[in-house]
Order: C-alpha cells, then sequence, then structure tokens
C-alpha cells in the first residue's frame, strides 16, 4: 500500500462523504423538526434515482439537468407522505414510539413494492450522462467526475440551507417551531404548514442527492435499504436532529468507509462504518455532536 | 380484586389450551401439503413474534435487530450437524444458549442507548452479524450450507415425506413461547418490564433494577428466537446469510406483534394468524409476473394498523378483558 492509494482513496471516501451527508441532511432536518425518524428515506432516495432514470430514458434529460425537478417532485411528495401519514401517526396516543417507527417503516415496504410491481426488479444505470465514468487527475490523483460535482452540490446544498435557515422567515418559523411547537400556534404560525414544508424540504434534499447518484450507481428497488442505513448513521453520528452534524457525520461516514475499505476486503466496508457508530454511541450516547 | 384476577389467568390458560388442541387436529383433516406449510410458517412466525414481544414488547426495547439471533439459531445447528454430525436437538440448544450469551454481551453496552439511538444500534449490529457470515468461508460464506439429507427420523429431525412433524414441533414452539410469555407476565420479571418501558426513571426509583430486567428479557428474547431459527433451518434444509440473518428476518417477527397487539399476549399470534396466510396467499395467487404485490399488501396493513389502532386488533376481541388488564 503506497501513499498514493493511502491518498487516493481518501479523497474519494471524502467526496463519498459529502454525498452521503446530502443523502442524510433530510432525515436529520426531520428529526430535528419533530423528532421522527423517517424509516422510508432510503425508499425516498430509491424513488429519486428511478424519476431521474425515467426523465432520462424518456426525454433524454440529463441527470444535472434533471436534479432540480427530482428535487421539486421529491418536495411535494415528502409533503404528501406528512400530510396523509405522519400527521397522523404523531397523534397516536397509545404506544406513540411504536407507531412512529413502524407507520414509516410500512410506508417504505409499500414503496419498495410498488417498485418491484411498476419498474421490475431489474437493475438500471443511465448508460451514458455527461459525468458518467469521466475522472479528473489532480496532481495525480484521479477523482470521479459524478462524486466531484455530487460534493460540489452537497456544499452548495448545505450553504444555501444555512442561508435558509438563518435568514428567511420560512427558516426562522422551521427553528422556532423546532423548539416549542406549542408557542409559535400563539403567534400565528401553522405547524402544520411548517412540518409539511420540513418534509417537503427533507425530501427534495435527498432528492437532489438522488439524481447525482443515479450517474454512477445502478437503480433497483431495494437500493435504498443500504444508504438509509448509512444516513442513519450519519444522523446519529451527527447528534440526531444536527443539520450541521449530518455534514460532518456524513464526511466521517465516507474516510472511515473509505479506511476499511484499503484494510478489510471490499465487501466488509460498511462493518467500519457501522463499528464507529457503535462505538460512538457507546461513548456518547447521544452522537458526536448531540447536545443533552 | 385477586381472585378475578387469578381466574382471568386461569381462563387465557384453558383457552390457549384450547386453541393448541383445536390447531393440533386440523392437519389431520386438512391434508393439502401447500396449505400445511402456510400452517408450519404461521406458527412459526407466531412463535418467533411471541419471542420478539419479550423484550421489544413488555420491556419496550424496541429491537429490529432479532434476525441475527435467528440467523445464529440456524447456523449453529447446521454447523455442528453437518461438520460434526451433531444431532440438532443439541444444535438447537446451543444455539439458543449461544444467541442467549450474545444477546447479553450485546445488551451491555446496548441498554444504555435511548430510543432510535437503540433501535439503530440493533440494525447495525445484525448487518455486521450478517456480513461476516457473508465472509466466512468455512460456514460456506455467501454460497451457504446445503442440509445433507439423510432419511426421516426425529432423532435428525428430518422429514422428507410429511411436513406433519413441522408442523407439530412448530405448533409445540408457539405453545412454548405462548406459555413462557404467559408466566412471565404474572412473575416479578413481567412487572418489572413494564415499569421500565412506561417510566424508566420511575421504575429506578422504585428499586427496579431496570438494566437487569432488560437484560433478562433479551437473554430469553433471544434464546427463544433462536431455536426457531434452528427450526427453520431444518425445515428449509438449505441456509445461507441472506435467507436467515436478512433485515426482512428482523421485520417479519414485528410485524405479527404490531399488528396484532405489541405488549400483549395474543396479540403476535394473532398478527401472524392473519398477516403470515394473506401474505403467501397473495404471493401465490398473483404469482410471478406481480412480484411486489405481497410488500404492498402487508406494508399497506402496518401503515392503516399503526395509524388506526396503534394498540393492535387484539383488544377487538376482548376489551374488557385487556382492560382488567391494567
Amino acid at each position: 500500500m503506497t501513499a498514493e492509494t493511502i491518498i487516493q482513496s481518501l479523497a474519494s471516501g471524502l467526496l463519498m462523504g459529502l454525498l452521503y451527508g446530502l443523502i442524510a441532511v433530510g432525515l436529520a432536518l426531520i428529526f430535528g423538526l419533530m423528532d421522527v425518524v423517517n424509516f422510508a428515506h432510503g425508499e425516498f432516495l430509491m424513488i429519486a434515482m428511478y424519476a431521474t432514470f425515467f426523465l432520462f430514458a424518456f426525454f433524454a434529460i440529463d441527470p444535472l439537468l434533471a436534479a432540480p425537478l427530482v428535487a421539486a417532485a421529491l418536495f411535494v411528495f415528502g409533503a404528501v407522505v406528512y400530510l396523509l401519514i405522519v400527521r397522523f401517526a404523531v397523534r397516536a396516543k397509545a404506544n406513540a414510539g411504536m407507531v412512529q417507527i413502524f407507520s414509516t417503516f410500512g410506508l417504505a415496504i409499500v414503496m419498495r413494492g410498488v417498485a418491484q410491481f411498476f419498474f421490475t426488479p431489474d437493475y438500471r444505470s443511465v448508460p451514458h450522462s455527461w459525468l458518467g465514468g469521466k475522472t479528473i487527475s489532480l496532481g495525480g490523483i484521479f477523482l470521479p467526475q459524478p462524486q466531484l460535482v455530487g460534493a460540489a452540490v452537497s456544499i452548495a446544498a448545505f450553504g444555501a440551507l444555512y442561508f435558509f435557515i438563518h435568514r428567511t422567515d420560512f427558516g426562522r418559523a422551521l427553528e422556532a417551531t423546532r423548539e416549542d411547537a406549542g408557542a409559535v400556534a400563539l403567534v400565528g404560525i401553522d405547524k402544520n404548514r411548517v412540518f409539511a414544508l420540513g418534509w417537503g424540504l427533507g425530501a427534495a434534499l435527498v432528492g437532489l442527492a438522488g439524481a447525482i447518484m443515479s450517474i454512477f450507481f445502478y437503480i433497483y428497488p431495494d437500493v435504498g435499504a443500504s444508504f438509509a442505513l448509512i444516513a442513519y448513521v450519519t444522523v446519529a453520528l451527527g447528534g440526531f436532529g444536527s443539520v450541521f452534524g449530518a455534514f460532518a457525520g456524513g464526511i466521517i461516514v465516507g474516510l472511515v468507509e473509505a479506511s476499511t475499505a484499503l484494510i478489510l476486503p471490499p465487501s466488509l466496508k460498511s462493518v467500519g462504518i457501522y463499528a464507529v457508530y457503535l462505538l460512538v454511541v457507546f461513548v456518547r450516547p447521544r452522537g458526536l455532536f448531540g447536545s443533552m | 380484586m385477586d381472585s378475578e384476577f387469578a381466574s382471568r389467568r386461569r381462563r387465557e390458560l384453558i383457552i390457549a389450551f384450547c386453541l393448541a388442541a383445536i390447531a393440533a387436529v386440523v392437519p389431520l383433516f386438512v391434508k393439502d401439503v401447500y396449505v400445511q406449510n402456510i400452517m408450519v410458517l404461521t406458527l412459526m412466525w407466531g412463535a418467533l413474534s411471541q419471542s420478539w414481544n419479550i423484550l421489544s414488547g413488555y420491556c419496550g426495547q424496541i429491537s429490529l435487530g432479532h434476525a441475527l439471533y435467528f440467523g445464529i439459531g440456524a447456523y449453529t445447528t447446521t454447523l455442528l450437524f453437518t461438520k460434526f454430525g451433531v444431532l440438532p436437538w443439541f444444535g438447537m440448544l446451543g444455539g439458543g444458549v449461544i444467541s442467549g450469551i450474545i444477546a447479553m454481551a450485546l445488551g451491555y453496552p446496548c441498554f444504555r442507548l435511548r430510543g432510535h439511538y437503540f433501535v439503530i444500534a440493533t440494525i447495525v449490529i445484525a448487518e455486521i452479524g450478517l456480513l461476516l457470515f457473508h465472509n466466512w468461508d468455512w460456514a460456506g460464506a455467501a454460497l451457504g450450507i446445503d442440509i445433507p439429507v439423510r432419511g426421516d427420523s426425529w432423532l435428525k429431525f428430518q422429514f422428507t415425506r410429511s411436513k406433519l412433524p413441522y408442523f407439530y414441533f412448530a405448533l409445540g414452539l408457539a405453545c412454548v413461547a405462548w406459555f413462557v410469555t404467559w408466566w412471565l407476565e404474572d412473575s416479578k420479571w413481567g412487572y418489572w418490564w413494564r415499569a421500565v418501558k412506561d417510566n424508566p426513571e420511575a421504575a429506578e426509583s422504585l428499586g427496579v433494577v431496570v438494566f437487569n430486567s432488560k437484560m433478562g428479557a433479551a437473554a430469553v428474547s433471544a434464546f427463544l428466537v433462536a431455536v426457531g431459527g434452528s427450526f427453520y433451518a431444518q425445515f428449509v434444509s438449505y441456509i445461507d446469510p441472506e435467507s436467515v440473518m436478512g433485515f426482512q428476518f428482523s421485520l417479519l417477527m414485528a410485524l405479527p406483534a404490531v399488528l396484532g397487539g405489541i405488549g400483549t399476549l395474543w396479540g403476535p399470534l394473532l398478527g401472524a394468524v392473519i398477516l403470515i396466510p394473506l401474505t403467501e396467499l397473495t404471493r401465490s395467487f398473483i404469482g410471478g409476473s406481480g412480484r411486489g404485490v405481497d410488500l404492498i399488501v402487508y406494508g399497506g396493513l402496518i401503515v392503516a394498523i399503526s395509524l388506526a389502532r396503534p394498540q393492535g386488533l387484539v383488544g377487538l376481541f376482548a376489551p374488557k378483558r385487556k382492560e382488567a388488564a391494567r
């Protein structure tokens, strides 16, 4: 193992980590807002990937151009999921924690079933997009262009999110609702609207990630499952609900995955991520950047 | 008041006995192999869900990683039998004990975690187990292990001609899981668990050793699930990591309890009786072209039940009795 291989894999790990952060941030946003873990988050990613695929297959729209469209579609989808399912799940009087987990889990299973039914379990890919398969050489280190662009999009999205939360009225309403949902009602903010918009925003962010992922990853009904687990780990590492914890968590996960792949057989690369999750929560039961 | 409680417990025991007796004679009349197969699976998932319910329902520690214990049970029996010729009965016991010990070893750090951190830890640990078995060459790695057929016998727990022995074992397992739950419900452990579930801080202050009671629940639950896993390996006579330790098994153990009523005595069995035949029937009626319809059906059912009847379906059958149990 030369220094070059190590730098090479850490660099790709960093890029992948930034994408993991983008995949996970919607989950963190929703959790921070209303203490709900969306167990269908991976399936949100899956439908975003399919949407990108079909836009490419039918209208020859490149995934990069499709990304904003997919994000917009996912925004609507996320808001609808909140209004139709989650809104009722959080009202449950009996077994509240369980209802939350299983209502979104049930949704995840339905979404996988629908994908299998309509799209078949076949693996699909976007065959020749603008960036697909291209690499760029930076001082002897080869970086895949799709991941590079993905990392740039991720950083931009986190920047925009920061601006949005701190500088806009809706962002402030979001912050206020997350601090005290009861009190915001007194100042005339409709809690349900804020929650629905929060779900929309969270879904739009994972939609953005899905559009980019579809450039270099196979698309199939179960694709969400493994990324969802990584997203939970990312969010938990960052401390549930901390949006910028998700950013840091993503980078850590990407680097850990790349280093594990250097030491262990590639099929075990996720073991490193999971082990780091366990180590972190055993030492700090509320994640690295979690408060309380 | 006490006597009323005692008579309710006695009545439950009698009902269970009658149901078991009825179930025992059903396959004598229903000879169709396909239907018998569904009955075996229903009883098995009922038993597994009942075991899962001990830790997740009564004690409130929602585990979505019980596939780990299921897989350990299946692998222990199969490896001992194929590599060393140890009879599956010992493997079953051994797998149960190993799982119980592992559950406590994992519980030691995990039970400090709360809520989602705990749930995700259980998923992650089971996933690590799955990946390790995937890469463990001696245990067949990703290819899995075929259990060689050595002729029909109770000793080797193999039956090629008839499903009946499997049926009776599964029925026995469901009865044991039910009885253990019934017995624990009214033991000091049962009361501790409910206290821990409702309010761990208050339980601690009243002298309940929260940590130990979670450990006890985990051990019992893992032991029974591993026995179920051993049985499953014998029943399908071929195992690989994905088919005994995949995440879907963790989910399938939870769903009947969720459907029937989490943390209730009858919920898991009721849920299994509804869910498993429904899944199998949709799968075979809609057939290969409609793959995924079974997922849509039971995913939709889970969403509907969680939203409309979070306490599960069991209350519909005996609303009064449930009230008395509180």
